[in-house]
């Protein structure tokens, strides 16, 4: 008996080292991030790398400035929201309120097909029709574009969005729903001022979940956003090529010396990537646990 | 709402009638409307579905021959076939699952049937939530950093497929925690009260019942590995290499940088479009494939396993 409670015990402690290593990678990734960043600031200071607006990491006089490729990042990911959100939320609604269930069964699957597209994919798909149509219809030097960039961006936020949202909204308890139904109002009704509010938190997690996804997006915008690091004007930028801080990334890391100012110049916009995301998660996950609270 | 409790004794008909007048009329056009708007957007989403895999599907089939998928590249990639990218992708895939399969099983074993609402707990899930969440070029820059670097192993298929495995062990540890909540009590409470310990009852009596929902979940992460880029990129993948990796300390070719470099930086990219498109749908087809097998699998045993 004695030795059969110490084999549980051993098993049970392997399995404990084993789950324990996530927050050790998760520490891990801090510290190797980190630890090279802090080397780029012997040659700029913390300041001129977030507020720099030059970003030129190879010319005599190199810059590291952030700023062109914050806001690259900002204008294509914010640009990918707009479009995707209402379309997201909107079909999330038809699939869970509207639709014949066997429908919703069906449109379901088809639509998460989108979450499993390869990125560089979407980026060749995008390059091939997207980029030549945005530069014809608008009359463009070159279709790579921060409009181009989101929408491939917002399609591809979408399967997280309408998931997420559709989990939200389904689970908005069928009592409330009939409550107002048997008050005399319409579905849609019933809808708008009774469903959504209710699933509003868990709506706002997609949202968040979904702008995640959109800002980490590498290789697609690497193939259709033109690369140019420049602040982007505001809101006409939106038809000029962009860079984001992942496209940089993955386009220089390959070319620098390791141990250059360069390559801890990029550690450092991956650190500033991470934070970002770490904190949209954080919040994401905020949102949901109040919401859990909320429907018991 | 409005309904008054005078409205309220008469009779349904004339409350819809009365109603009608007020707001009842409106209400029916707005909800006409709307119903119309949401149904196109859901249309349109599944429209974006349908384009980007006929548009794949219709140039790239014609590039497919038993030459293009066993055949080295040549000419400067302008001809042959795209072997290397092939076998380089499958290698990925089984490095990677071989580490993140047994590691993602084991946390997700422990989170589901041992674990406690403890600060130990939430710290485990919070750092499984911001793994998954991490942009995946972050997780190369890290392998860059560890691997590459730091332990040694170089730019190579190691390092990619260390890499990758940590990008996919969130995934595995998720889908492996859906199935085994899944599993009804029932099962472990008649198999404890038989005298079995805990772990004989997950060996033997959990995990089997768990094992159609893990597999699901690990065909995600297999399709996940197959389409990553940017993390290999980083790591270990080449540029152009018309031979295969014969080490794990080697370079190697991945279908999807394969992709990636045939669209953006050959001699001749627009000559070069029929092998992009070819290339597109192999990665397009394995991915793909892979999905609807896992959904398969769970529609087939989701209906089992319901007492």
């Amino acid at each position: 008996m004695f030795n059969r409670n110490y084999k549980e015990k051993t098993i049970e402690s392997v399995l404990f080292s084993v789950s324990a290593l996530t927050v050790v990678i998760l520490l891990l990734i801090c510290l190797f991030l980190f630890r090279d960043s802090l080397l780029l600031f012997k040659e700029t200071s913390l300041l001129d790398f977030l507020t720099g607006k030059f970003w030129y990491p190879t010319s005599v006089n190199r810059q590291f400035g952030l700023l062109p490729l914050f806001f690259g990042s900002l204008i294509v990911t914010a640009g990918a929201i707009l479009f995707a959100v209402p379309l997201g939320i909107a079909s999330a609604i038809y699939i869970s309120e509207i639709a014949h269930p066997k429908v919703a069964d069906a449109l379901k699957p088809f639509i998460e097909i989108l979450a499993g597209i390869p990125s560089v994919v979407f980026g060749f798909f995008g390059l091939v029709i997207l980029v030549p149509a945005v530069q014809n219809t608008f009359n463009l030097p070159t279709g790579q574009t921060a409009l181009t960039g989101s929408i491939m961006l917002g399609i591809m936020a979408l399967p997280t969005i309408i998931t997420i949202s559709e989990d939200a909204i389904s689970s908005v308890p069928s009592t409330i729903k009939q409550g107002s139904l048997a008050l005399g109002a319409t579905r849609w009704q019933t809808i708008y001022k009774v469903i959504v509010p209710a699933a509003l938190s868990g709506i706002s997690a997609a949202v968040m979940l979904g702008m995640g996804r959109a800002i980490g997006e590498t290789m697609t915008l690497m193939m259709v956003t033109g690369n140019t690091a420049v602040i982007p004007s505001f809101p006409g930028g939106i038809l000029d090529p962009v860079r984001t801080m992942t496209a940089t990334i993955a386009l220089e890391m390959g070319e620098v010396p390791q141990g250059s100012a360069h390559f801890h110049a990029l550690f450092a916009v991956g650190t500033v990537l991470f934070t970002i995301t770490f904190l949209i998660n954080l919040i994401a996950d905020l949102i949901k646990n109040r919401y859990r609270f909320k429907v018991d | 709402m409005e309904l008054s409790s005078k409205v309220y004794e008469k009779d349904h008909k004339s409350i819809r009638a009365q109603g009608g007048l007020s707001m009842g009329l409106n209400a029916r056009t707005n909800e006409r409307i709307a119903f119309t708007l949401l149904t196109l957007s859901a249309m349109t989403v599944a429209g974006f579905v349908v384009i980007i895999l006929a548009y794949i599907i219709y140039n790239g089939y014609s590039v497919i021959s038993i030459e293009f998928l066993t055949e080295m590249p040549r000419m400067r990639m302008t001809q042959g076939g795209i072997y290397p990218a092939i076998v380089g992708t499958v290698l990925l895939i089984i490095g990677s699952m071989g580490v993140a399969l047994p590691m993602g099983v084991m946390a997700a074993i422990y989170l589901n049937e041992y674990a406690g609402e403890t600060r130990t707990t939430w710290l485990i899930e919070m750092a499984i939530n911001n793994l998954a969440g991490t942009p995946s070029v972050v997780f190369g820059l890290f392998g860059l950093a560890l691997f590459v670097k730091y332990v040694g192993f170089g730019s190579s298929l190691l390092s990619a497929c260390l890499t990758l495995s940590l990008l996919i062990i969130p995934v595995i540890i998720r889908s492996t925690q859906e199935a085994l909540i899944a599993v009804p009590n029932e099962y472990r409470d008649s198999s404890l009260a038989l005298g079995i310990s805990k772990w004989q009852t997950i060996r033997h009596v959990v995990l089997p019942a768990a094992i159609p929902g893990i597999i699901t979940g690990s065909i995600l992460s297999i399709g996940r590995v197959a389409g990553e880029t940017a993390p290999i990129l980083l790591t270990g993948a080449a540029y152009f290499l018309p031979r295969l990796p014969d080490s794990i300390y080697s370079q190697f070719m991945a279908l999807p940088y394969h992709l990636f470099v045939l669209a953006t930086s050959g001699t001749n990219i627009t000559q070069n479009r029929p092998i992009q498109y070819g290339t597109a749908l192999v990665l397009l087809s394995i991915v793909l494939g892979l999905n609807i097998i896992a959904v398969l699998i769970r529609r087939h045993y989701r209906q089992k396993l319901q007492i």
